[in-house]
């Protein structure tokens, strides 16, 4: 079964539309990565998947089911775990509170601290340090701990990469790809595509708004800089 | 030494009551973004319920404080939540602002429904009969230290549940990220309404606590409470700490102010007004509130006016104004008479609030300054008074604008609503005095000032019907200029200044001389506006000009519409006539009227364009067509006629006029659909005139226009449907 299913997604921001009908599947224990241009409509889509916008027409499944209008904090307790774009933390909260908060989902904190800590132990030195002064990679770091430690069924990570060095996005994607052999499903998005698509089972390329072309990654690669260019 | 202690003490009392309130305030901006307006008058109104209980039932204290603090006035911050702010998300902070505003409004209304003004309530202090504790050189009264202590106990408990409760964590999570703290499961509306709960709290508590020092009276409870605002702008709005020791702050000024300021007629006024003159030093002392970068979307939309729409305008509203003048009785247009003169402050709102976005709470404070220019130097109705109070109100709107030019948003309000605190409560009601020995200045002759009336082209336009042509012309005229304006240079660049004041610097766009500029041009159009209110008052005093009255006017216009010059009329007919006139025809409900102006801009938070943008649409078939626009007037002279030769009288013309209107709107309507859908009140010609890249900005979107953007940029249908 999909984890994740986005049925003929259409969306808009006010009167102007930036999604015309979208699909998209994320089966049980894969990562599929969905690729395209600035501005095609990925971080949209991504956030119409975790509730967070409403579409205008089509249907977003998780699981097999409808969840149209279910409110983002139910999705987020069912266990969809989206890390949005930029820092996905509260900067004034310290390490430890920014991950306190997650134990709205259920997972009590002391689940919690230890997940993070066994992940990134970097963070267990940095506990009361306030999340805004930790450095780029540590903040991705610490969104990434919260994330997992819930142990979500889909894990959705928008431009882990945005910011940060090439090292420290290898880095990343090396704890996604372990994540990944857990058996986690993952949707990801990035610009830059071939950091990822050494990862993903399935990519999808977005452009203006459509899936232009899904399929394995190898079969891909060569309509990628197509897409891009929008030639 | 000893009184040095006393003032302390007194000072530190005051500081712990605003301490109490500010940090309610702060609570509910930051969680939720909303600055509250009405936080004073949510404090004031739990005053009135205390007393209610206390004093006038006689329930024991602490059952009546338990009843107020832990039930009433946290049920009441919840259903402020669920009904009234949750709405607001995505609205600009005008409409914010606007709304919490009316909710400041409603619940003076609503006080002075329920508890009738002028009647005296003494509230005793707590243990007032307990003498004094002793401390050596001084003493402290037990309602000073219970005050003092209540202070450090609620700095204690918000700190242990903002750190230590999850609930708590999940509060500051909201202010950092709200949409990220709902990924994290945790329901935001639900610490919404945690925070709405406790800042209600907290300013009934503020309320109860500094009620038996000063009067138990709406308004002024209400307002007093501006410097409670003062200590939570020293915590930036954010910082619950800082807000205390701003609070020490204010309050100790305020205790050694009144305590060492001579005591003389010249400084009691200002004893009133030392709050807001502390917030206003306040505003300007601390850091600047960097310019913001971020564009903020919201649900506003404010198409470009027509030359042929704002002649028809203006042509209207001389007819209607030539109309009443002729039919109605002297004591109806005395009533009604006013509706355009303050119209005229409310188009001075169009400008500066509806096209640059800057919020002032004092343009009546210009108006009052017109009013007394006139007053003063209009003896004999010298016309040229009226230029007089044009460019001193423009030239005091100027010198408003320098401070104000470091502010925005919340930020600007609240400086200029200081602004008017200061004007009405010190020095609208200075006595006589001598500036520099040169110049001999007696604003309102300590309480009211003869205006007479003007006299030009050979007319006194001393009864009420030539005032009410007179002031329907100057209507119209400022009007044709406001609109001017928005269609020209000088309009854009001030849209552009309120979409993002970070790009136009970029851009190398003069901020400081368009500020400067669009304030000046205001406050001279309020300034003309209070200049002609007070011919038609023949008498004016500073009750004329004061804040409340202002905000009225504030939330009307924007609920009218502040993007458009109509907004501003109906915003002054729904003060100046609706409301009469509901008191007059239904006597039964003229109690409610007081509820009105509030509850008006809470519903805002629905429509955020305001009324006038319906009502265009409404009427724009029939603006565009000729034939329609022929029949009407044919229709309305008809009738016109008929009053005039007695036939029928004032109600009948009334409704017929109205259904004739209303027919042939309706006949426009069906007979011809609009252009577009979306796009009503934008002829064919202005449709394909708008340049590709504003559509959408300039009006609104359509299907032809996406298209027509596709062909352009040379997108293949291939392209358009995918590669696959
Ligand atoms: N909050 C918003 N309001 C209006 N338009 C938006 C908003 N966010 C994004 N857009 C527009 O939607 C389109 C898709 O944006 P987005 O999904 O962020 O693209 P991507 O993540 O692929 O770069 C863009 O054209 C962008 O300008
Ligand atoms: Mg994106």
């Amino acid at each position: 079964m999909n984890v994740l299913e986005l049925r003929g997604i259409h969306a808009a921001y006010d009167r102007i539309d930036v999604l015309f009908g979208v699909d998209l599947e994320v089966p049980e224990s894969s990562v599929v990565a969905l690729l395209g241009p600035n501005g095609a409509g990925k971080s949209t889509a991504l956030r119409v998947a975790a509730g967070l916008h409403a579409p205008s027409s089509g249907d977003v499944l998780v699981a097999g089911r409808r969840v149209n209008g279910v409110r983002p904090e139910e999705l987020a307790r069912r266990g969809l775990c989206l890390i949005p774009e930029g820092r996905g933390i509260f900067p004034n909260l310290t390490v430890r509170e920014n991950l306190r908060m997650m134990s709205y989902t259920g997972t009590s904190e002391a689940v919690i601290d230890e997940r993070a800590f066994l992940r990134f132990p970097r963070l267990k030195e940095r506990f009361t340090q306030t999340a805004g002064t930790l450095s780029g990679g540590e903040q991705q770091m610490l969104a990434m701990a919260r994330g997992l430690a819930t142990d979500p069924a889909l894990l959705i990570l928008d431009e882990l990469s945005m910011g940060l060095a090439p090292i420290i996005v290898e880095e990343l994607y090396e704890i996604v790809a372990q994540v990944a052999r857990e058996g986690v499903s993952i949707l990801v998005v990035e610009q830059f595509a071939s950091t990822v698509l050494g990862v993903a089972d399935f990519a999808a390329i977005i452009v203006h708004g459509r899936i232009a072309r899904a399929g394995r990654p190898a079969e891909l690669r060569d309509d990628l800089s197509k897409a891009y260019l929008g030639a | 030494m000893d009184k040095f202690l006393t003032f302390t003490i007194v000072g530190l009392t005051i500081a712990a009551i605003y301490a109490v309130i500010a940090s309610g305030l702060v609570l509910t901006y930051t969680t939720t973004g909303i600055f509250n307006f009405a936080h004073g008058a949510a404090g004031m109104l739990f005053a009135f319920t205390y007393w209610q209980l206390r004093f006038d039932w006689g329930w024991p204290a602490p059952v009546a404080l338990f009843v107020v603090l832990f039930i009433l006035a946290p049920l009441f911050g919840v259903l402020l939540e669920a009904v009234i702010m949750r709405g607001l998300e995505g609205t600009t902070e005008t409409v914010k602002l606007v709304v919490s505003i009316s909710l400041l409004l409603f619940m003076i209304g609503l006080a002075q429904l329920i508890w009738k003004p002028g009647i005296s309530r003494p509230m005793d202090n707590f243990y007032a009969q307990n003498p004094p504790i002793n401390l050596g050189p001084t003493t402290i009264t037990i309602h000073q230290a219970i005050t003092i202590g209540i202070a450090i106990a609620v700095a204690i408990t918000l700190r242990l549940v903002l750190t230590r409760l999850r609930i708590g964590i999940a509060m500051r999570a909201a202010v950092d990220d709200r949409p990220l703290s709902m990924l994290n499961g945790a329901r935001p509306n639900r610490v919404s309404m945690l925070a709405w709960a406790m800042g209600t709290s907290l300013a009934a508590l503020g309320g109860i606590l500094i009620a038996p020092g000063i009067a138990l009276d709406a308004p002024s409870l209400s307002l007093l409470i501006v410097s409670a605002y003062a200590a939570a702008i020293f915590g930036r709005l954010r910082s619950l700490p800082l807000t205390f020791l701003g609070a020490i702050v204010v309050g100790c000024a305020e205790g050694y102010l009144s305590g060492y300021l001579p005591q003389n007629q010249y400084l009691s006024g200002l004893r009133l007004a030392i709050p807001a003159i502390i917030l206003f030093i306040v505003l300007l002392v601390l850091p600047n509130p960097r310019l913001r970068g971020r564009m903020t979307r919201s649900r506003e939309f404010f198409p470009t006016p027509t030359i042929q729409g704002a002649l028809y305008f203006a042509a209207a509203v001389v007819v209607i104004g030539v109309i009443c003048a002729t039919t109605m009785t002297d004591p109806d247009l005395i009533t009604y008479g006013k509706v355009f003169s303050i119209g005229i402050v409310a188009l001075s709102l169009v400008p500066l609030v509806g096209y640059s976005g800057q919020i002032s709470l004092c343009q009546l404070s210009f108006a009052g300054i017109g009013a007394i220019v006139v007053a003063h130097l209009g003896h004999g109705g010298d016309p040229l008074a009226i230029v007089w109070a044009v460019l001193i109100a423009a030239a005091v709107g100027a010198l408003v604008a320098l401070p104000a030019l470091r502010l925005s948003g919340i930020y600007l309000a609240l400086g200029t609503a200081a602004f008017a605190v200061t004007l009405d409560r010190w020095v609208f009601t200075l006595p006589r005095l001598t500036v520099f020995g040169l110049f001999d200045v007696n604003l309102f002759e300590s309480g009211s000032v003869s205006v007479d009336p003007l006299k030009f082209l050979g007319t006194t336009f001393d009864d009420p019907g030539s005032q009410m042509i007179m002031t329907a012309v100057a209507f119209a005229l400022v009007s044709l200029l406001v609109i001017a304006i928005r269609r020209g240079r000088l309009g854009r660049r001030l849209l552009a200044m309120k979409d993002s004041e970070a790009a136009c610097a970029t851009l190398g766009l003069n901020l400081l001389g368009t500020k400067l500029t669009v304030f000046a041009l205001s406050a001279g159009i309020a300034g003309l506006g209070g200049a002609l209110y007070a011919t038609q008052l023949t008498s004016i005093t500073p009750n004329n000009f004061d804040l409340v009255s202002s905000l009225q006017i504030f939330a009307l216009t924007v609920v009218g519409g502040i993007g458009a010059v109509g907004g501003a009329l109906i915003g002054a007919a729904s003060l100046l006539v609706l409301l009469p006139l509901i008191a007059t025809l239904l006597p039964s409900i003229a109690r409610w009227v007081v509820l009105f102006p509030g509850g008006a801009g809470i519903a805002l938070g629905r429509n955020p364009n305001g009324a006038v943008h319906d009502i265009r649409e409404g009427f724009a078939p029939l603006i565009t067509s000729r034939k329609m626009m022929a029949a009407m007037t044919i229709g309305l002279a008809a009738v016109y006629a008929l009053r005039l030769a007695d036939v029928i009288t004032n109600w009948p013309f009334v409704l017929i006029s109205l259904a004739v209107i209303v027919a042939v709107t309706i006949v426009a309507n069906l007979t011809q659909p609009r252009v577009v859908e979306a796009a009503a009140g934008v002829s064919e010609a202005e449709l394909a005139d708008v340049p590709l890249e504003w559509r959408g900005i300039d009006r609104a979107w359509t299907e032809a226009d996406r298209d027509e953007l596709d062909r352009r940029v040379g997108m293949s249908e291939a392209e358009l449907h995918g590669v696959a």
